[in-house]
């Protein structure tokens, strides 16, 4: 499959009376045979940009460009979408209930004016690759929740669509099934080199399937980067909530150096990335902390919960001169009510801009 | 309980079997009454085949241009956004409340030999003679398009909401184009709706009698042959007539119905379907302006009836429009006795037949969806059966079996009484009454009544504080549907009818007849009027439903 990668620029959509933007000045590059995940709140705008990208919505401004391996360029902004061509895979699957698996496959390339005998025969091949050549000629009524996904995903992909589009394509899965998928889906996509944009409100999801993940929030793009870039230095509170566990608390920095400070024990821990000196939010994820058993260094609680995690347990701690409770990773075995003290990790901690 | 039940669904069936069955099993009997002669009369008339040839034309025709005004109409006020689409929404389905007699009275007034548009069209052209002439295949087709084509507008339109539309957006991404996705996708998809629609006008335009009556010239149908064949005594030729009539409509519903089988789906996903403006700079242009031509063409022939019953009789000759306009013909409505009964008549047998309608219906619909009564399944056929049977041949099977007083048989003489069209217009009614109450109880969680006689109400209790509210919505809108079909009831009508019982539409058609259009046009125009307060009756009462629903809440 040649490889495109696909520039959005300065993407605006209006909706209404009112002309409040659902995507705001939206800019973004998915580089060739990548996995990206634009992921958000319902209401972000992830679906308007997906909608954009495919063609169904014509953004009010910006462009939506095809590269291909050339760098030549297509700007494909007002096209609709049949011409574009993008295989897109819907959150209902959106198969033809009147036609079989191997014609539903199939269509795109009946509307490209492929024969007959090619088209069946491609169409079984690429429901081979999805692992359903067996059910080529049931109606689709007849498949359950996943084969439907990979027949909508077959059909897709037969087409050998520039761009991939799916949307939320996991959230009709039941949990197993969705666990197995996730990892199905990043293999098949990255041994078929194509590029895809997947829309998900699950932020497992996005981090299981792709390369790099967008965030949204209320149309605007919050931060582009791949799952540890975001866990490990978000760009903002907002990103810091969305993305992990964790709690944010105000700190300073100091050169290389966090420092956090609750009642009057102050603990310190280098900076993760870069940030200018003064006053932060510290984001504390649980495994960058410790708990100690009785008295020592750290911030004074009380344990609130524990559930176990699977070779550690998560406790919540209720800090004794902070509001927050906190939760940390540890492999000791402690009771609830039971007094610790928390201990700041000498790992490195992310910080973000205060307020 | 059980023997309860039992005995209601037992007497039911009963009243079924005598008014629906059997006179058309006289009639079935009837064509053999001379033996095989009956039959071979009927193949070897060169009237009666040109008849059913005509008859299959005229539906297939109806049906074809049926299809060809509502379904894009359908898709134009679903999926489109312009100027003046409220008001055609609005109009869409206005043919539909014409009673049938009305409607092609109107044409006549319209595009008939001297209608306003055809004597509009020949002046201004300086034609010497009538550029056309409202008779034969066409003009029975095209009075049919107009009032049917409503069903599959109706049809198609509620089809297209329920869409899924993300499936043309799909096959629009696979890059279909929109004549494929339409063709491949969107049609198929629709065809349950296709297929009810084409069925329903293929029904009507098979029974229609106005049409032909009126505007068939020379043209012979199945529908007048029968009229003529028992006006002229030939009770025998008669029967075998509406025999084939009928098989001809049952024939039709199997076939529809086995298509439509193989083309159900269940359709999953949001199906919004958002109204797009149009694109296209000229069609936008250009929308307004046939919205607007397409609205004045479906309410002329309402506005043209009421222009004619000011019309004095006889005035109205050569001219465009009728030269005089006066009160008259309403006055003598009001004040000659004469032409008053028919008047009396029709809302008097309507009252009777629909009165009879919700209290067999109501109750057959009860049995058949909430009890395990032995005959539910015979009864959920026989409410449907009036509906594939022309009006015709349910006029003339009773004609046949109502004929004498005979206990024996379980005859009783009802022709050339007044009774004949209250009994007629209640079996035609039957499906319409029976189809709405089965609706609403269907929508009842069967629980309730066992919840009811669960807390001790008896069963009387039960069915009045429980199903009957339950049933009340599909009761409401089944007894307007047969209140408005009665009032104006014409097919069965001209088959049974006395000088003493004679109703609006046969009144109409003598006045016509003697060519007093203002006083045929008057009595039109108060049948509409009729219609409408029954409709409005039915909006109060479905508001007093929705009223009360409220205040329980």
């Amino acid at each position: 499959m040649s490889a495109n990668s696909l520039v959005l620029s300065g993407l605006t959509r209006r909706f209404g009376n009112d002309g409040s933007a659902a995507v705001s000045d939206l800019s973004l590059e998915v580089k060739a045979g990548e996995l990206l995940a634009l992921i958000g709140a319902s209401g972000s705008g992830k679906t308007t940009t997906l909608r954009m990208i495919a063609g169904y919505e014509i953004p009010d401004e910006g462009r939506v460009v095809l590269r291909d391996a050339s760098g030549a360029e297509r700007d494909v902004t007002r096209e609709p979408p049949q011409r574009r061509g993008f295989g897109m895979v819907f959150q209902h699957y959106a198969l033809f209930p009147h036609l079989r698996v191997v014609e539903n496959v199939a269509f795109g390339l009946e509307a490209r004016g492929v024969g007959k005998t090619e088209r069946e025969s491609r169409a079984r091949a690429t429901l081979d690759s999805v692992g359903l050549a067996h059910a080529a000629d049931r109606t689709v009524q007849a498949l359950s929740g996943g084969e439907q996904q990979r027949v909508a995903l077959a059909r897709a992909l037969v087409i050998e669509p520039p761009v991939l589009l799916l949307d939320e394509p996991l959230s009709n899965l039941d949990p197993t099934l969705r666990e197995h998928t996730r990892e199905e889906l990043r293999s098949m996509l990255h041994r078929l080199g194509v590029t895809a944009v997947f829309v998900t409100h699950d932020q497992e999801d996005a981090f299981a399937v792709a390369d790099r993940v967008a965030i949204l929030k209320q149309g605007r793009l919050q931060q582009v980067g791949t799952p540890q870039e975001l866990y490990r230095t978000p760009a903002s509170l907002d990103v810091a909530r969305f993305v992990g566990r964790g709690v944010m608390l105000p700190a300073d920095v100091r050169g290389d150096r966090v420092s956090v400070t609750i009642g009057d024990v102050t603990q310190q821990a280098p900076l993760a990335g870069n940030h200018a000196e003064g006053s932060v939010l510290a984001v504390l994820r649980p495994e960058s902390l410790a708990l100690r058993a009785s008295d020592g260094p750290g911030w004074k609680g009380r344990i609130t919960a524990r559930r176990f995690a699977g070779g550690h347990e998560v406790y919540r701690v209720a800090l004794d001169h902070s509001a927050e409770s906190i939760e940390v990773t540890s492999e000791q075995e402690l009771v609830e009510h039971a007094g610790v003290h928390v201990v700041l990790r000498d790992q490195p901690v992310a910080v973000v801009p205060a307020g | 309980m059980r023997r309860g039940t039992t005995a209601l669904s037992l007497a039911l069936l009963a009243v079924l079997l005598w008014s629906v069955v059997y006179p058309n099993v006289s009639v079935i009997v009837g064509t053999f009454s001379h033996g095989l002669a009956d039959w071979r009369a009927f193949a070897e008339s060169p009237a009666d085949r040109e008849a059913l040839w005509s008859t299959l034309v005229i539906s297939v025709g109806s049906v074809i241009a049926s299809l060809a005004i509502g379904v894009p109409l359908a898709f134009l006020l679903t999926r489109m956004e312009f100027r003046g689409r409220r008001v055609l929404s609005a109009v869409a389905t206005l043919p539909a409340a014409l009673p049938p007699l009305v409607g092609v009275l109107a044409f006549l007034f319209l595009y008939g030999e001297s209608g306003v548009i055809t004597r509009g069209v020949q002046y201004a052209l300086g034609m010497e003679h009538a550029p056309w002439t409202l008779t034969g295949l066409w003009a029975i087709i095209f009075v049919h398009a107009y009032t049917m084509y409503v069903y599959v507008f109706l049809f198609v339109s509620a089809g297209l909401e329920r869409y899924d539309s993300s499936l043309d957006e799909a096959a629009a991404g696979l890059g279909a184009g929109r004549a494929l996705r339409l063709r491949r996708i969107t049609l198929p998809l629709l065809t349950p709706s296709l297929v009810g629609a084409s069925l329903l006008v293929f029904m009507s335009a098979l029974g229609s009698f106005s049409a032909p009556y009126i505007f068939g010239g020379g043209q012979r149908v199945l529908a007048t042959q029968i009229l003529n064949s028992k006006l002229n005594g030939e009770m025998g030729l008669a029967y075998v007539e509406t025999a084939v009539l009928a098989i001809t409509a049952v024939i039709a519903l199997l076939v529809l119905r086995a298509i439509e089988r193989r083309r159900e789906y269940a359709m999953a996903g949001k199906g919004r379907i958002s109204r797009v403006a149009i694109a296209n700079p000229v069609w936008r242009r250009v929308a307004p302006a046939l919205a607007a031509l397409l609205v004045i063409v479906l309410i002329l022939p309402h506005l043209m009836v009421v222009l004619v019953s000011f019309a004095r009789d006889g005035a109205w000759t050569t001219q465009v429009l009728p030269p005089e306009y006066t009160l008259d013909n309403f006055r003598r409505l009001a004040t000659d006795p004469a032409l008053w009964t028919p008047i009396k008549n029709s809302v008097l047998m309507a009252v009777i037949a629909t009165a009879a309608n919700v209290v067999i219906c109501f109750f057959a619909a009860y049995v058949i969806v909430l009890t395990k009564a032995p005959g539910r399944k015979l009864m959920q056929l026989l409410v449907v059966l009036p509906w594939a049977i022309p009006a015709t041949a349910i006029a003339l099977g009773l004609a046949a079996t109502f004929d004498r007083n005979d206990p024996a048989t379980a005859r009783v003489l009802l022709v050339g009484t007044f009774w004949i069209l209250p009994l007629a217009y209640f079996v035609r009614n039957i499906p319409l009454v029976a189809n709405a109450v089965e609706g609403s109880l269907r929508q009842m969680d069967p629980t309730l009544e066992d919840a009811a006689r669960g807390l001790g109400a008896n069963w009387w209790m039960t069915l009045r504080k429980v199903v009957l509210p339950a049933a009340r919505p599909g009761l409401v809108a089944g007894t307007m549907l047969a209140a408005v079909a009665a009032v104006g009831e014409f097919v069965a009508s001209v088959v049974l009818f006395t000088h003493n019982n004679r109703p609006i539409s046969m009144e109409i058609l003598s006045q016509l007849r003697d060519l007093s259009f203002g006083t045929a046009a008057a009595y039109s125009v108060l049948l509409i009027v009729l219609v409408l307060l029954i409709t409005l009756g039915a909006k109060l009462a479905e508001g007093s439903v929705v009223d009360a629903e409220r205040s329980a809440r």
